[in-house]
This record gives structure tokens, C-alpha cells and sequence, in this order.
């Protein structure tokens, strides 16, 4: 990527408002959402229940359609996209980490974290080795035909990590990535995602409830009532809860 | 892509089961019960079945089908032979005979008086005695099913008497025949000798059987003998439609044995529909975690597709194995027609593909319109 390119922000989000339901029955989970996310930052998405979180991280993942509002991500038009483009927007580009990992239970680790890669249309001769190399990197080399069934939570968060970055994604989204590990294991998940996605072409977004990943953050916005109302920049491995000042 | 969705159908093993249970019910139920169809309708064109050697068979106009028996009179015969391109005709007695038996007890038969001098449409499998045996005074043979049926657990006596129109009858052999549809053991005898044991009638030939000559074509040749005698002259495949035909439109046998393959086929339908539609809901969050990594609906539908095709070979092959199972298991019980044609497989087989496509088409707009963002949901 050319580094004029990385000059402009990652992620424009402009005036964003999404609305579900309709007529007296709408409520609004987005109300104006402004944000810009550079290249190579990791964001956190931080706030109350139902304060619009998910909601935003979906939108900028393009996997729901704002009511109003502008997004680009990596110079292209979300909301102008067709929702084939925008599938095709995916593939190419976003990768995933849910809070209930998302496993499908039927494959195996390398299976699972093969994925992204069959679904880009690689052979499962080439796909299964490259997920499997990236799974021996996050410790898991040994476990690679064990259903998820057969893994502990931490380990298939990490197949989950593993199938988030098997295929080089430039956005990574992580929706609540530790609110389902024991402390030990939310401190390993971290570091392997600040370790291995945090790249200088990349954008990480972490949606959290839990303050001890706070300290992998490059910044912290927390939302309340579907709007940011801070944006605190921080020195990763800072402690603290971020203020509430814009 | 194809793979993941077999692992995921397979992966769930219960509902895999139950799908595959209820494809295979149905087509178990509609292969069994089509052969068994098809048994029946067999049963009704037997005897023109069991007549080898006669390409055409000309009966009154009015006959309608193989048991529908109106007596001509003799001088048909010669009639018929002096139409060109007929290579050789003999007469054909049918009918139905009341015969009495040692203990003073009544059974009726059908009765088939064979031409005296070739014995066309004799059985071809002997099982006791020999067809020359015919020649003998009173002589005649009777199929070995309804031997079985006139003298149960007791084994074949040559030489038995039975009466038929206050004249003896010796049985002189056993023949092997095709089951008949009115389940009445079938005598063979000579024509001479069946006209008198059938009541006296003044016009008594019931079909005559003609070969075209060679290189003459039988439809052809049937057509030239119905144009210069008059009378119904029918090729043997066009005897056995005719024959299948009337059964089909003047019995209800069609509509019973409709009725429960249709039944088969909405129970069938229901109970994979059903399931496949649960298995679907169940994996939502699995559709939606791939649609968010970029999965397209093109892809998803053929990723539904290959599992119910899958589901739907599996239960086909178990049904269809099932029903022949049962039609071999079967076999030696002689009240039972089942008749497996490669048609009832392909009927069988189109059935199931319409239930699986079905069965897909109910759960596939689930997973269209399954939000991707359903996957944020904890």
C-alpha cells in the first residue's frame, strides 16, 4: 500500500444513525456517529449495554446498512456499495472475532480456521497447511483435527483468532474477544491479537466490557445512548479507564 | 464450500438420522407400494404374458381386455390365415372352467385349450410330466401354484381326477405360470378337449394366435387382418397395453395405490421438510458467521442444495434397498405381487428429489435473510 495512502484515515465514519423497528415503535441505536480510525491503530469500542456498539462495528464491517450517514473504509463507499460488493468487501477484507467464538462445530481447528480461505476459493490443499501454520504459531499445533467441542474456551478463541487473520484481512473486528475467557486466557488472547494484527496497514476494533484489555488499546471510545461522547488516546500497556472527556 | 456443508450435516448426527429417516420412509412407502402396483397390473396381462411364440392376437371387436373373453366362431381361424403375411394362426381356448374336485367340493379354474396339433401357448417350464402328455385321453396340466392352493401340504399325485362340466379330467403334469389376477388355478388341456369341459356354447374360439411372416412388421400385419376380417387384431405389446390400460380406468386399484403413494410422499415431505427445516434454524448463527466472512447467498443456496441432494441419495438408496428387501423377502409368498421395474426406480427417485427440494426451499429463505450481524449477538 502506497504510504500516501496511509496517511488517510482507515475508517471515515460520518453522521452515521441507524434506526431499527418503524413508525411509533423505531428506536435509534445510532443518533450521528462521527469517527475517524487511522492505519495501524487498535481501537476500543467501550460503554454501556445497548449503547450502540455492536451496532457501529457492524455497520463499519459492512454487514448492516446505516439509515443515514456516510462510511468508508479503506477509501471505499460502504453505503453506496451493492451487497454483493459489500460480501466481496468482506471476504477480501474483514476479519472476525466473536464473543461466543463462532465455531462451527463440525470441523476441526484447521478446519475452522481454514475458512476464510475456502470461502476465497483456495483449494483445501492449500488452504488447510496455511491455517495450520498460523495455528501452530498461536500454540495450537497439536490440536489441529480436535473438534471445538474438544477445545477449552481459550483454545478456541484462539482457532477463532487464527480464522480471523488466516487470510490477511486489513480490518479486523473483535466483538467482546475475552468476556467468555477466565483472566489468564483474555490476557493471552490480547497479546496475540496486538501481537499478530496490529500491523501499520491494519485496523483493529475491539468492542469490550472488560477494563483489563484496556491497556492494549491505542485509543478508547466510549459511547453512551448510540453516540461517542469520548475518544481518549493512550501509550499501550497504560492502566486505567479511560475519561469521559470528548 | 461443499464440504463444510456435508461436515455440518453431518456433524449433527440426530438430525442427519432423522432426515435421512424420513426420505427414506417416503421412498420406501412409494417404491413398495408402486411395485407392488406394478405386481398387480403384471398379474393382469400374465396369461398374455405366458404365451410365447404368437406376435399377434385377434379376438372380437368388442373385447376390451385379456379376461374379457367373447367366443368367435371357429371359422375365424381360416380367415385369419388367409390374410397375406400371416406365417401360421391356431386357436386359443380362455375361459372359465367350475371344477370338481375328489371330495365333492367346487373350485373354478381358467381354463386354456391349447391348438391340438403345436400346443402354442403351452407353458414353457414343466415342473412334473411333459406337454406331449397332452395327447393323452382327458389329459390336463395345472399350474403348480394352484396345485398347491386345490391340494395344500400334499404332493403331486399323477393321475388325479378332477371334473370339469360333468367330464374327468387326469392331471398329467405341473407346470410353472405367471400368478393370474383372479388368483384361479390355470388347466391347460387340448382345444379339442376344452370345449367340452367348458359349458356348451354355440360359437366357443376365444382368440387366434397369429405369427406375421418374416420381415413382416406385427403391428403392420395386425392391421391388415382387423381390416379384412373385422375382427380385433392386436400386436402383444399392444394386447398388454390394452390389457394395463382397462385396468387402470375401470378399476380403482390406481386410485388406492395412488392414494397411499401420495400419502408416502406428504409424510415424507413433512417429516424431512420438517427436519431439515429445524436442522436449518439450528444452524443460523453457523450461515450467519459465513455470510459475515463473506459467504454470498449463491453460495449458501448451493451449500442447502448439496445437503438435501445428500440426504436425499442416502434416503433414496436406504428406501429403495428397503423395498426391495421386502419384495425379496417376500418372494415365495404367492398372495403377493411385487414387481420392481427400473420405471418404479426412477419414479422413486424423482419423488425424492421433489421432496428434498422442497424440504430446501422451506428453510433456504431463513438463511437468506438471515442478518450477517446476527454473529455479534452474544
Amino acid at each position: 500500500m502506497p504510504s500516501s495512502a496511509l496517511q488517510s484515515p482507515a475508517v471515515q465514519v460520518r453522521g452515521v444513525t441507524r434506526d431499527f423497528g418503524s413508525g411509533d415503535a423505531v428506536a435509534r441505536a445510532l443518533r450521528g456517529v462521527d469517527l475517524d480510525i487511522p492505519h495501524g491503530e487498535l481501537l476500543m469500542l467501550v460503554g454501556p449495554s445497548g449503547c450502540g456498539k455492536t451496532t457501529l462495528v457492524s455497520i463499519i464491517a459492512g454487514t448492516l446498512q446505516p439509515t443515514g450517514g456516510d462510511v468508508q473504509v479503506f477509501g471505499e463507499d460502504l453505503v453506496s456499495m451493492s451487497p454483493a460488493a459489500r460480501v466481496r468487501f468482506r471476504r477480501a477484507n474483514v476479519g472476525f472475532i466473536f464473543q461466543s467464538f463462532n465455531l462451527l462445530p463440525a470441523l476441526t481447528a484447521v478446519e475452522n480456521a481454514a475458512v476464510p480461505l475456502i470461502i476465497a476459493g483456495w483449494s483445501r490443499a492449500r488452504a488447510l497447511p496455511a491455517a495450520a501454520a498460523l495455528l501452530d504459531r498461536l500454540g495450537l499445533g497439536s490440536r489441529l483435527t480436535n473438534l471445538p467441542s474438544e477445545l477449552s474456551g481459550g483454545q478456541q478463541q484462539r482457532v477463532a483468532i487464527a480464522r480471523a487473520l488466516v487470510h490477511e484481512p486489513r480490518l479486523l473486528i473483535c466483538d467482546e474477544p475475552t468476556s467468555a475467557l477466565d483472566a489468564e486466557n483474555g490476557r493471552i488472547t490480547m497479546e496475540l491479537i496486538s501481537g499478530l494484527a496490529v500491523r501499520p496497514d491494519r485496523v483493529v476494533i475491539v468492542v469490550t466490557h472488560d477494563q483489563r484489555v484496556y491497556p492494549y488499546a491505542d485509543r478508547i471510545a466510549t459511547m453512551e445512548d448510540g453516540q461517542i461522547v469520548s475518544i481518549e488516546a493512550r501509550r499501550r500497556g497504560e492502566i486505567g479507564a479511560p475519561s469521559h472527556d470528548t | 464450500m461443499i464440504w463444510i456443508a456435508w461436515k455440518m450435516l453431518i456433524g449433527n448426527r440426530a438430525k442427519y438420522l432423522g432426515i435421512v429417516f424420513g426420505v427414506a420412509f417416503a421412498a420406501l412407502l412409494i417404491a413398495q407400494q408402486s411395485s407392488i402396483f406394478c405386481g398387480l397390473m403384471a398379474l393382469t396381462v400374465s396369461q398374455i404374458l405366458d404365451v410365447e411364440g404368437a406376435g399377434i392376437w385377434v379376438m372380437d371387436p368388442k373385447v376390451k381386455y385379456v379376461d374379457d373373453v367373447k367366443p368367435m366362431a371357429d371359422t375365424h381361424l381360416y380367415r385369419v390365415r388367409g390374410v397375406p403375411g400371416v406365417d401360421w394362426a391356431v386357436r386359443l381356448y380362455k375361459g372359465i372352467a367350475r371344477a370338481r374336485l375328489e371330495g365333492g367340493s367346487y373350485e373354478q379354474v381358467i381354463l386354456l385349450g391349447l391348438d391340438d396339433a403345436t400346443f402354442i401357448g403351452a407353458p414353457l417350464n414343466m415342473i412334473e410330466g411333459s406337454i406331449d402328455d397332452l395327447r393323452a385321453p382327458d389329459a390336463v396340466i395345472m399350474d403348480i401354484v394352484g396345485y398347491r392352493k386345490l391340494w395344500p401340504d400334499e404332493p403331486f399325485k399323477r393321475g388325479r381326477i378332477i371334473e370339469m362340466n360333468d367330464r374327468r379330467a387326469v392331471i398329467v403334469g405341473l407346470a410353472k405360470a405367471r400368478k393370474t389376477f383372479q388368483s384361479f388355478p390355470v388347466v391347460y388341456t387340448r382345444y379339442s378337449q376344452a370345449v367340452r369341459f367348458a359349458p356348451p356354447e354355440r360359437k366357443v374360439l376365444s382368440f387366434v394366435l397369429a405369427e406375421p411372416a418374416p420381415g413382416v412388421a406385427a403391428a403392420e400385419l395386425a392391421g391388415r387382418i382387423s381390416g379384412q376380417t373385422g375382427l380385433q387384431a392386436l400386436s402383444r405389446d399392444d394386447f398388454l397395453a390394452k390389457t394395463i390400460r382397462y385396468y387402470l380406468l375401470n378399476t380403482g386399484i390406481p386410485i388406492n395405490f395412488g392414494i397411499t403413494v401420495g400419502l408416502g410422499f406428504l409424510v415424507g415431505t413433512a417429516i424431512a421438510g420438517q427436519t431439515f427445516y429445524l436442522f436449518i434454524v439450528e444452524n443460523l448463527r453457523q450461515f450467519g458467521a459465513l455470510k459475515a466472512m463473506g459467504t454470498g447467498n449463491g453460495t449458501i443456496l448451493l451449500m442447502v442444495l448439496a445437503q438435501a441432494l445428500h440426504v436425499g441419495f442416502v434416503g433414496l438408496g436406504v428406501g429403495v434397498g428397503l423395498a426391495a428387501l421386502f419384495g425379496w423377502g417376500t418372494r415365495s409368498f404367492s398372495k403377493l405381487s411385487f414387481y420392481m421395474p427400473w420405471q418404479v426406480l426412477v419414479i422413486t427417485g424423482v419423488a425424492v428429489f421433489l421432496i428434498v427440494l422442497l424440504a430446501s426451499l422451506l428453510s433456504i429463505r431463513r438463511v437468506f435473510i438471515v442478518d450477517p450481524a446476527i454473529v455479534f449477538r452474544g
